[in-house]
C-alpha cells in the first residue's frame, strides 16, 4: 500500500488490528432529571475532564443575536455571592482549569481537574456553583458586554471573519444559523443583564443538557459527579426543533473590500446535518476533494501547481441542520479571479466525473489510518463524546466508524456530490482590496 | 510556524518527566535519539529537531530556514515532489513542520507500526534534497502568500514584527521567521541549496519519539534509516549578542485596524544565560502572578477591577537560545487609550518592584505548574515538543526534569529582585498600533451576473 518508488516497496504489513484496542468504552445513562451523561474510564492519568453541554447555542438567540454568547461567558463572573476574582482563583487555587464556550447549535461549561479528592472535590463543588447558581451581576455584565463590542471591532480587522459572517448570513437568510455568535454592535448594546438571566434559565435546564466525563474516576464516582452537577440544574424543557434549512435556489456573488493585500475568498451552500444518510460518502468525498491537507485535489491544484494560496481547502461543518459547505482560500488581490476559476473547476471535474478508486483507496487508508489519532488522549475523546451526545449519535458510532468508511463506494460519492453539491447555486464571498482594472477581470 | 504568544504561555507551564521512561541515545554519525514512552494509546509521534531557525539567518536572506522548511516536501531523488506527504496520508499519518528563531522541526504523527515510515523518509531528505528550480519559483510565491496572510494583513502581527526589530539592535532575534518580503522577493534557490548543505546533516539533528513504542526497537530503526548518513562539518552560529541597551525605545506602527494595542518588552536572560540560575525561574512566577490564569492580576485588577484593559497578557520564555524578552501586550478597554494602558501595566511592574508578591499568590501559580505537569501528559505531541525545544537550544530534556523543584523553590524575595534588575526602563520597549481607517460599515456589493436579495 505504500505505493510509489523502489525505495518503499518494503516497508510495512498492514494491519489496523491495534485500532480496536484504540476504541475507548463508552458507558452512558440518564440522570434523574433528565441528563444524558456519556462516560469514558480513563485511569492512566490523575486527571478528570468533565464538560456539561446545552442547547444553547446562537441558534437560540431569537431577535437578541448575540444573548448566547453572552449568557455563557457570564457564568463565571459571579456566581452564589462569590465575585469573578473569588470564583477563578479558587480554581487556580487547586489547579484546575474552568473553560466555557459557546457556538451556533451548543453552548458548554467544563472543568478539568486533577482526581486527588483534597483538589477535586472542592473545585467540583465550586464549578456546580457557577454552572446553577450564576449571578449575572451588573457590572460584570457591563464588563463583559463592553469586551464583546470590542471583540466585533477585532473582527472588523480580519478579512477572514468579515467574510465569515457575510457566509453565513447569504447563505442562511432567515434561518438562525445565519446570524454570527458574538452578534452585531446593535443587538449587543440592547442586551440587558435580564435578557441573559432569562436566557440561562430557560436553555441551562437538565433536560436541555448533556455531561460528558472522561478520566481517572469509577463509575460510581462519575454517577455522583453527573447527578450533583446536573440534577442541582431545574428539569425544564428541551429546546425546541429548529426550522428547516432551505436549499439555495440561485448563486449569488458578493464583494466586500477591505484594506488587505490578499482576498479571501469563500464559497458554498448549505451541506449536511449530524447523521445525514449522506454523511460518509460526502465526508470521503470531500476528504479527497479538498479535506485532506496538502494531498487534496483543490491544495494540489490551486497551492502545489500554481502557487496561488497557503491555504486552499473545502470541508463540512455538520450540525443540528444543515451546516455549511465550505471552500475557499486566500491570494494576493490580483490573483483572485485566476485561483476562483481555478476552484471552480475543480469542483465541477469532481461532480462530474467522481474520484477515481486509487483516490478513494488513499483516502480510506488514510481516514482508517488515522482513526487511532482520533481517540488518542482524554481531550480528544471528551470532544467527540460531546458530538456523540448533544446530536444523539448512536454509542457505537466510533466502533462502526472505520466500517462506515470502508463501505463507501467511487459510485456512492459521485451519486451524493451530484445529488448535493450545486456550484452554480453556491454563494461567493470575497474580501481584499481592489484590483486595478488592467490585472483583473472583476 | 510560529503562534508566539501561545508558545510563550504553553512553554510556562513546566514539564517533569518520568525519568525512567525516557531513553536517550546516540548514533555514531552525531545523530541523537529520544525515545519516551507513553502506552496509553497505539500511536507514536516522531520528530526531527534541526538546529537551524531564523536566528541563524543574516541581512538579506531573511526567511531562508522557513522557505527550506517548505522545499522540504518538494523532493528527494528516491521520493519526488508531493509523494512524502501522500505516503504519510496513505499510511494514516498526520505530519507538517514548523519553523521558529531557534529551530525547524519535522513531525509525523501515526499508528505505532508506521514508525519505520517516518524514519525511512526523514532520513532520506535528511540528506538527498534536489530542490528543483521550478519547485522553488512555485513555493516562494506560496510563503509570500503565507507572509501576506499571516503578517501584512494582520495589524497585530505587523507591530509584533516593528517591535521585534526595534527591541533587538544586534541579536537575530530582530529578524521575522517568515522573512522580510523583499527578501523573500530576492531569494534565490542556490541560498536555499546552500543552508540545506549547511545545516541539514545528523550531527545537527536530535530525532525525539514519544508513543506506545519499544525505545530498543526504535533505536534498532533509527540505526538501520539513518544510520548510514553521513555527518557534516558544522560550523557553529556566531554568539551576536544584543547590545547593551541604552534607554529606552518606542514606536509607533500605523496600519488599517479598529484596535490600537500595546505591546512592552524588557530585555531578560534564559536559563542559558543568566548570571544566576535562579533568575529565569523567578521570571516565570513572575509572569504567573501577572497573567497565571483568569486570577491573576492583569485580568483581577486590569481587565476587571480598573477596567482599563479588554484584553492583557504577560509571558516569559527561557527556553530561548539567547537573551530574550519578557512580553506585555493588551488592547485598551472602551473610553481607555494605550497611554492608559501602558500606564497601568508600568504601575503593575512597580509594585511588583516594590513589595513582594503574597504567599497565596505564589502558592497559586506553583499549584497550576504542578497541576499543568500531569494535563501536558494528556498529549504526545507536546511531551515531544518539549523535549524537542530543550535539546535543540542547548539544554538538555533533564532540564525539564528539575524545572519544577526549580520553580518550587522560587521566593517572594527573587521575583521582586528579578522585577528590580530586569524590568526597568533602560530595558524596555515600547510598540502602539495606531488603527488606519477602514471602511468596513459599508454593505457588501453584489458582484457579478448572480442574483440580488
Amino acid at each position: 500500500m505504500v505505493r510509489c518508488s523502489h525505495l518503499f516497496l518494503i516497508v510495512i504489513v498492514l494491519i489496523w488490528s491495534t485500532a480496536a484496542r484504540a476504541l475507548p468504552e463508552i458507558q452512558s445513562w440518564t440522570t434523574k432529571k433528565g441528563a444524558k451523561v456519556l462516560f469514558v474510564e480513563a485511569h492512566e492519568l490523575p486527571m478528570v475532564d468533565i464538560r456539561l453541554v446545552f442547547d444553547a447555542g446562537s441558534a437560540r438567540d431569537g431577535k437578541q443575536s448575540g444573548v448566547a454568547s453572552l449568557s455563557n461567558a457570564l457564568l463565571g463572573q459571579g456566581a452564589a455571592g462569590l465575585s469573578a476574582d473569588e470564583i477563578a482563583q479558587g480554581f487556580e487555587q487547586k489547579g484546575a482549569k474552568l473553560g466555557n464556550g459557546s457556538e451556533r447549535d451548543m453552548a458548554w461549561l467544563s472543568l478539568r481537574s486533577l482526581t486527588d479528592s483534597k483538589l477535586l472535590q472542592p473545585s467540583l463543588e465550586l464549578f456546580g456553583k457557577v454552572l446553577a447558581e450564576p449571578d449575572f451581576p451588573k457590572a460584570d455584565f457591563k464588563r463583559e458586554q463592553q469586551r464583546m463590542l470590542i471583540g466585533l471591532e477585532y473582527q472588523k480587522q480580519k478579512p477572514k471573519s468579515i467574510g465569515s459572517k457575510a457566509f453565513y448570513h447569504d447563505l442562511y437568510g432567515d434561518h438562525p444559523y445565519s446570524s454570527d455568535p458574538s452578534g452585531t454592535t446593535g443587538t449587543v448594546k440592547a442586551l440587558s443583564a435580564k435578557d441573559l438571566r432569562d436566557f440561562y434559565r430557560q436553555y441551562y435546564v437538565a433536560r436541555n443538557a448533556m455531561v460528558v466525563i472522561v478520566g481517572d474516576l469509577s463509575r460510581k464516582q462519575a454517577q455522583l459527579v453527573a447527578a450533583d452537577l446536573a440534577d442541582a440544574l431545574p428539569e425544564g424543557d428541551k429546546a425546541p426543533a429548529l426550522p428547516d434549512v432551505a436549499e439555495l435556489d440561485a448563486g449569488k456573488a458578493d464583494y466586500i473590500e477591505h484594506p488587505s493585500s490578499q482576498s479571501h475568498v469563500l464559497m458554498g451552500a448549505p451541506g449536511i446535518r449530524r447523521g445525514d444518510p449522506d454523511y460518509f460518502q460526502l465526508y470521503v468525498g470531500n476528504h479527497i476533494l479538498g479535506g485532506s491537507g496538502l494531498v487534496s485535489r483543490i491544495s494540489k491544484e490551486i497551492r502545489e501547481k500554481r502557487g496561488l494560496s497557503y491555504s486552499a481547502y473545502s470541508y463540512f461543518v455538520p450540525m443540528r441542520r444543515e451546516g455549511p459547505y465550505l471552500l475557499g482560500f486566500q491570494t494576493r488581490n490580483d490573483q483572485r479571479d485566476e485561483a476562483l476559476s481555478v476552484l471552480r473547476d475543480t469542483v465541477q471535474t469532481f461532480i462530474d466525473k467522481g474520484p477515481a478508486e486509487k483516490e478513494l483507496e488513499s483516502a480510506k487508508n488514510n481516514i482508517i489510518g488515522g482513526f487511532p489519532l482520533k481517540v488518542s488522549s482524554n481531550g480528544k475523546i471528551a470532544e467527540y463524546l460531546a458530538v456523540i451526545g448533544f446530536y444523539d449519535l448512536p454509542l457505537d458510532y466510533l466502533a462502526r466508524f472505520t466500517g462506515n468508511i470502508q463501505a463507501v463506494t467511487v459510485e456512492q460519492i459521485q451519486d451524493a456530490y451530484k445529488r448535493r453539491v450545486h456550484p452554480d447555486r453556491m454563494v461567493t464571498i470575497t474580501v481584499g482590496g481592489p484590483v486595478e482594472p488592467d490585472d483583473s477581470g472583476s | 510556524m510560529r503562534g508566539m504568544l501561545a508558545l510563550v504561555l504553553g512553554l510556562f507551564a513546566v514539564v517533569s518527566l518520568a525519568e525512567d521512561l525516557i531513553h536517550e541515545y546516540k548514533l555514531e554519525n552525531g545523530l541523537k535519539l529520544i525515545v519516551k514512552e507513553d502506552h496509553r494509546a497505539p500511536i507514536m509521534v516522531s520528530q526531527v529537531w534541526y538546529k537551524v531557525g531564523s536566528s541563524y539567518e543574516h541581512d538579506g536572506i531573511t526567511g531562508v530556514s522557513h522557505v527550506l522548511e517548505h522545499m522540504m516536501f518538494k523532493g528527494t531523488k528516491a521520493v519526488p515532489s508531493g509523494e512524502f506527504s501522500q505516503i504519510i496520508a496513505e499510511n494514516g499519518g498526520s505530519e507538517n513542520a514548523f519553523t521558529s528563531q531557534d529551530y525547524t522541526a519535522y513531525f509525523q504523527t501515526m499508528e505505532k507500526s508506521r514508525l519505520p515510515v517516518s524514519f525511512e523518509l526523514e532520513a532520506d531528505r535528511m540528506r538527498n534534497l534536489t530542490i528543483p528550480d521550478e519547485e522553488f519559483l512555485k513555493e516562494v510565491q506560496v510563503v509570500m502568500e503565507e507572509r501576506r496572510m499571516r503578517t501584512e494583513d494582520n495589524p497585530q502581527s505587523l507591530t509584533y514584527e516593528q517591535f521585534n526589530a526595534t527591541a533587538y539592535a544586534s541579536s537575530p532575534y530582530r529578524l521575522p521567521v517568515i522573512g522580510w518580503m523583499d527578501d523573500l522577493e530576492n531569494l534565490q534557490v542556490g541560498d536555499l541549496r546552500d543552508w540545506y548543505q549547511k545545516w541539514y546533516a545528523p550531527n545537527n539533528a536530535t530525532l525525539v519519539v514519544v508513543g506506545d513504542v519499544d525505545p530498543e526497537d526504535v533505536y534498532a530503526q533509527a540505526k538501520k534509516y539513518f544510520g548510514p548518513l553521513k555527518p557534516s562539518e558544522i560550523s557553529p552560529a556566531k554568539p551576536r549578542l544584543e547590545i547593551a541597551q541604552r534607554g529606552r525605545k518606542e514606536i509607533k506602527v500605523e496600519a488599517p485596524a479598529k484596535l490600537p494595542y500595546l505591546m512592552m518588552g524588557y530585555k531578560t536572560p534564559v536559563v542559558l544565560t543568566a548570571e544566576q540560575s535562579w533568575e529565569p525561574y523567578a521570571l516565570e512566577v513572575l509572569a504567573g502572578i501577572l497573567d497565571g490564569g483568569d486570577g491573576a492580576r492583569l485580568a483581577s485588577e486590569l481587565v476587571r477591577g480598573k477596567a482599563v484593559a479588554a484584553s492583557a497578557g504577560a509571558g516569559y520564555d527561557g527556553h530561548d537560545r539567547m537573551d530574550s524578552l519578557f512580553l506585555l501586550s493588551g488592547t485598551p478597554s472602551n473610553g481607555h487609550t494605550v497611554k492608559d494602558l501602558e500606564k497601568a501595566l508600568t504601575e503593575q511592574v512597580q509594585r511588583l518592584r516594590e513589595s513582594s508578591a503574597e504567599a497565596e499568590e505564589l502558592d497559586r501559580v506553583k499549584a497550576q505548574l504542578r497541576a499543568d505537569k500531569v494535563y501536558e501528559q494528556d498529549s504526545i505531541f507536546y511531551q515531544a515538543m518539549q523535549i524537542g525545544i530543550l535539546e535543540t537550544v542547548g539544554l538538555s530534556w533533564k532540564d525539564a526534569e528539575r524545572y519544577l523543584e526549580r520553580i518550587e523553590a522560587v521566593t517572594a524575595e527573587q521575583v521582586r529582585a528579578v522585577a528590580n534588575k530586569y524590568l526597568v526602563p533602560d530595558r524596555l520597549t515600547v510598540a502602539e498600533l495606531v488603527p488606519q481607517p477602514i471602511d468596513t460599515d459599508q454593505p457588501p456589493r453584489t458582484a457579478g451576473a448572480a442574483h440580488v436579495h
